[in-house]
């Protein structure tokens, strides 16, 4: 109903031209490089006897892969709510002390991917963990389904964190007082107005939990953890049974599409934009009181599992064993990451502005799908993703087999959806208007597009590049199987050495991978608070 | 030779429902400042955007200077625009903003050029300002200059002095007015302010759901207005329906002199300043003291003698004249007197037109039916 009214409105004051060819070049070329080896995905998982098909499809394995992937983002998704909805609550509508400080807290476990918060649960336990050597406690290493879901957990929550908080903040208090003169108790408001107004925020924050859980790799093989991607791996890398692992890839890639839907399905007519005209006020903090302790002690309790244990880890193993001799080979990993994730980033914004544009300028079915294809490549399971590049590149492009260029086109898939965000805000800014006052004193369409939008699509142009850089500089999966040989980044050295236990030698190169992930930390605060200054101001 | 020339220019925004400009044809005449008129939504920005390029029209032609434009992209059109918002780069400051349109002077020159332009709007020392440093009134003045500056064939000008300010709205108009007047410049002014529009404009067009309902000169447009739209658009009007019969119709104000003359069932506009008050007969001093104190019954008698007799029923000083709300048989007037006269609510008046009554062409109207009711 909602969907249809919206249809019916006549649409004004936007040019009905269609695009120009040119600004069609980069969303094909990215559907192109994206359905291509899905294309031989499948072809290669056709590929098995018929009679080895039963065997595969019914496999009783698989129904344990499907549970444990489901029971592992269940659980997940619980726990990350439990830790995020509260922290988001006390950080905005309290009277907490240093609310930037624990704000940035909250947020800087995104700077320790799920492999590093795996190698520092690790570390705790077995004969030679701290524990032992520190307090004499022994304690097994945690693995399997409480190792992993602890690890990304503490990984996930700050994204769910963020979402909830900015819907928070933009929480009119005369909507709350509203409901309060209208009767409802308190509580019932927050039944009634708060939780409805924040379901998109938490919808949203699950869906990139759920597309992150699902698609991880790193910290559910070094926990040993038996789900899809660990799967996957093991036949990939160890039974050399490829048929299999398509089949598995393919499972897996349905079960990624289920949030997709799911999100679609949930937020479909909701409406939560305020919709009287005048300035939002702040709402009221609630005083903690003789609550102020609790308080206290859940951030404690959180900030020492997602903070302290990584980076005491880390400073423990650096400790335990000098670093230094290491360096050199260390550099060399940063500068391998840094020569796939740089290219990258910078092909992933060339790429995204004429998308973003065509969504933003020519707004129809085609530019619509044009964005869907950017956000299917996020939501693709990287493993699935990455061995679909290695059928293909095996098949029908043998010179891209491990070579540098096919990583740098999977990087580009899998973050195109992250680079379009930033763009998108900045060419929000630019409206259309100005190039049509470029065009009426004299300047052609690409002319007024470079000397009108592009200064002005700078900053979030160098906002998504930077983003793009700093997360494929961590990503695992794709890196571990398209890299050239001899090719180690820091993420498959840091995944190599933890996964043979090797973990003071692991503990340089996860260093060097906080320390860099902590400038993207900063970088999505700066990015976050001013989308929040403009939507309030 | 005309500067511009519409024909039937049709556009469609939807494929169903009616279209957002219907079959507009005006010409605008070498040295003429034309306008636009008509509430939001009747199409005129529309129009006025596709005679500037950049929206196509799904039919018609747009012709500047006899030569066929439909087809051509804005950039090869010579035509400037001046936006609601004014559309400065944010980017560039205002002497870089004007110097941005002077794409066929030497570059050395377009320094000195610019100032001269800033200086023609009436701006100096903020030539090296941000556009968000000015206020509204100089962002306006640049937005004219950097179009002027790229010579334009003709300017158009898209609700200009909607976003200034009403003291300065006023004194901006009048000298942009003359500046334009000035440099012989042909410009299209787009207004939903009737107002603007008469002060502004040579001539102007008035719209209503994407289809003009009258052209003329601001005179003609609102002592003859052709249509109840345009009677009740264009200021405050009484509609009235009668049957004429030559100069005369009969009418519910009796029988009045109607213009041009006709036969038959008619709808009539007669503008509030075009009917005259005056006091009953016996509306001596005594009586009109009698009638405030609130006792009606002589005046209803009095009222039932003869059409054109009602009563004062509401009144607003508006400064240089005052505009009464007269009951008469049931139904409402409105008539502007000068602040000589003076009537006060309850008291019993007849009312006259001071001038025939104009005939008004009935147009099919699609979304309401007019009711014969004041705006």
């Amino acid at each position: 109903m909602a969907d249809s009214l919206a249809h019916a409105q006549p649409v004004a004051r936007r040019p009905a031209q269609s695009p120009p060819w040119y600004l069609l070049i980069a969303p094909a070329a990215v559907a192109v490089s994206m359905l291509l080896p899905l294309v031989y995905l499948v072809i290669r998982a056709a590929e098995a006897d018929p009679s080895q098909l039963a065997g595969i499809l019914l496999r009783p394995r698989n129904l344990l892969l499907l549970r444990n992937t489901i029971l592992l983002t269940l659980g997940v998704l619980a726990t990350t709510t439990v830790v995020a909805v509260p922290l988001a609550w006390l950080v905005v509508r309290t009277d907490l002390p240093a609310k930037r400080v624990v704000t940035l807290l909250c947020v800087l476990p995104l700077s320790v991917p799920g492999y590093v918060m795996a190698f520092a649960l690790l570390g705790l336990g077995g004969n030679m963990g701290f524990m032992a050597r520190v307090f004499g406690i022994a304690m097994p290493r945690p693995s399997g389904y409480w190792g992993a879901m602890i690890a990304l957990s503490l990984y996930c929550f700050p994204y769910l964190f963020l979402g909830v908080r900015s819907s928070l903040m933009g929480l009119d208090a005369g909507m709350e007082e509203s409901a309060r003169s209208l009767g409802y108790s308190p509580r019932a408001v927050v039944l009634r107005v708060i939780l409805p107004h924040l379901r998109p925020a938490l919808v949203s924050g699950w869906l990139i939990v759920a597309i992150y859980v699902l698609g991880d790799f790193g910290a559910i093989a070094l926990m040993r953890y038996e789900v899809f991607s660990y799967a996957i791996y093991t036949q990939y890398a160890g039974a050399f049974d490829r048929v299999y692992a398509a089949w598995l890839s393919l499972m897996l890639l349905g079960l990624a599409l289920v949030p997709v839907v799911l999100e679609g399905r949930l937020l479909r007519g909701a409406r939560f934009a305020r919709t009287g005209t005048g300035v939002a006020r702040r709402t009221r903090m609630t005083l903690l009181g003789r609550w102020k302790p609790l308080a206290l002690a859940f951030l404690a309790l959180v900030f020492t599992a997602s903070i302290g244990l990584p980076f005491g880890m880390l400073a423990y193993w650096l400790t335990l064993r000098s670093p230094w001799p290491e360096l050199p080979r260390v550099a060399r990993a940063f500068l391998f990451s840094a020569g796939a994730a740089a290219p990258a980033a910078i092909l992933a914004v060339l790429v995204a502005v004429p998308i973003v544009y065509l969504r933003v300028r020519y707004p129809s079915r085609l530019s619509r799908a044009a964005d869907r294809i950017v956000y299917v490549g996020y939501a693709l399971p990287p493993l699935a993703l990455a061995l679909a590049m290695v059928f293909f590149s095996l098949r029908a492009a043998r010179p891209l087999y491990q070579s540098l260029p096919l990583l740098i086109t999977a990087y580009v898939i899998s973050f195109l959806a992250l680079a379009t965000g930033p763009i998108r805000a900045s060419l929000l800014q630019a409206p259309h208007r100005l190039e049509e006052a470029a065009r009426s004193l004299g300047c052609s369409p690409l002319e007024a597009f470079g000397r009108t939008v592009v200064p002005l699509l700078r900053r979030g142009m160098l906002a998504s590049m930077v983003l793009v850089f700093v997360i494929a500089m961590k990503e695992l999966p794709i890196t571990f199987l398209l890299a050239p040989t001899g090719y180690l980044t820091l993420s498959v050295a840091v995944f190599s050495r933890t996964s043979e236990a090797l973990l003071a030698e692991a503990a340089p190169y996860a260093a060097a991978i906080v320390l860099f992930s902590s400038l993207f930390v900063g970088l999505l605060l700066k990015y976050e608070g001013r989308k929040t200054a403009a939507e309030s101001g | 030779m005309h500067v511009l020339e519409a024909k039937l220019i049709t556009k469609r925004f939807t494929e169903t429902g009616n279209p957002a400009v219907d079959a507009v044809s005006f010409r605008v005449e070498p040295g003429e400042i034309f306008g636009l008129l008509g509430p939001s939504g009747c199409g005129k920005t529309t129009t006025l955007r596709i005679i500037a390029g950049f929206e196509r029209p799904d039919g018609g032609i747009v012709a500047i200077r006899e030569r066929n434009v439909t087809g051509l992209p804005p950039e090869k059109r010579r035509v400037g625009f001046v936006f609601q918002d004014y559309a400065l780069f944010p980017h560039l400051s205002v002497i870089k903003n004007v110097m941005f349109a002077m794409r066929s002077v030497p570059p050395a020159q377009r320094r000195e050029r610019a100032r001269g332009m800033l200086c023609m709007v009436g701006l100096t020392d903020v030539d090296d300002r941000m556009p968000d440093e000015l206020s509204g009134g100089q962002q306006q003045r640049v937005a004219l200059a950097r179009a002027l500056s790229a010579q334009p064939q003709l300017l158009l000008m898209d609700e200009p002095f909607s976003n200034l300010d009403a003291s300065l709205r006023d004194a901006t108009r009048r000298e942009i007015r003359s500046l334009l007047k000035a440099q012989g410049l042909n410009a299209i002014l787009v207004t939903h302010d009737q107002e603007e529009a008469l002060s502004f404009c040579d001539r102007l067009a008035v719209m209503n759901e994407g289809r003009i309902e009258q052209v003329g000169t601001p005179e003609e447009v609102y002592h003859h207005p052709g249509t109840a739209f345009v009677a009740q658009f264009l200021g405050r009007a009484n509609l009235l329906s009668g049957t004429a019969v030559g100069e005369f119709a009969e009418t519910e104000l009796g029988t009045i002199p109607i213009r041009p003359s006709a036969t038959g069932e008619v709808l009539l506009s007669l503008r509030p300043e075009h009917l005259q008050l005056s006091a009953l007969p016996q509306g001596s001093a005594a009586d009109s003291a009698f009638v405030v104190s609130g006792v009606a019954s002589p005046v209803a008698a009095a009222i039932a003698d003869r059409p054109n007799q009602g009563e004062i029923v509401a009144r607003e000083f508006r400064g240089h004249d005052v505009t009464y709300r007269v009951q008469c048989h049931g139904r409402g007037y409105l008539a502007h007197t000068e602040y000589t006269h003076s009537f006060f609510p309850g008291q019993a008046v007849t009312l006259a037109p001071r001038e025939p009554a104009v005939v008004l062409r009935t147009v099919p109207s699609r979304a309401e039916n007019l009711t014969g009711d004041q705006r």
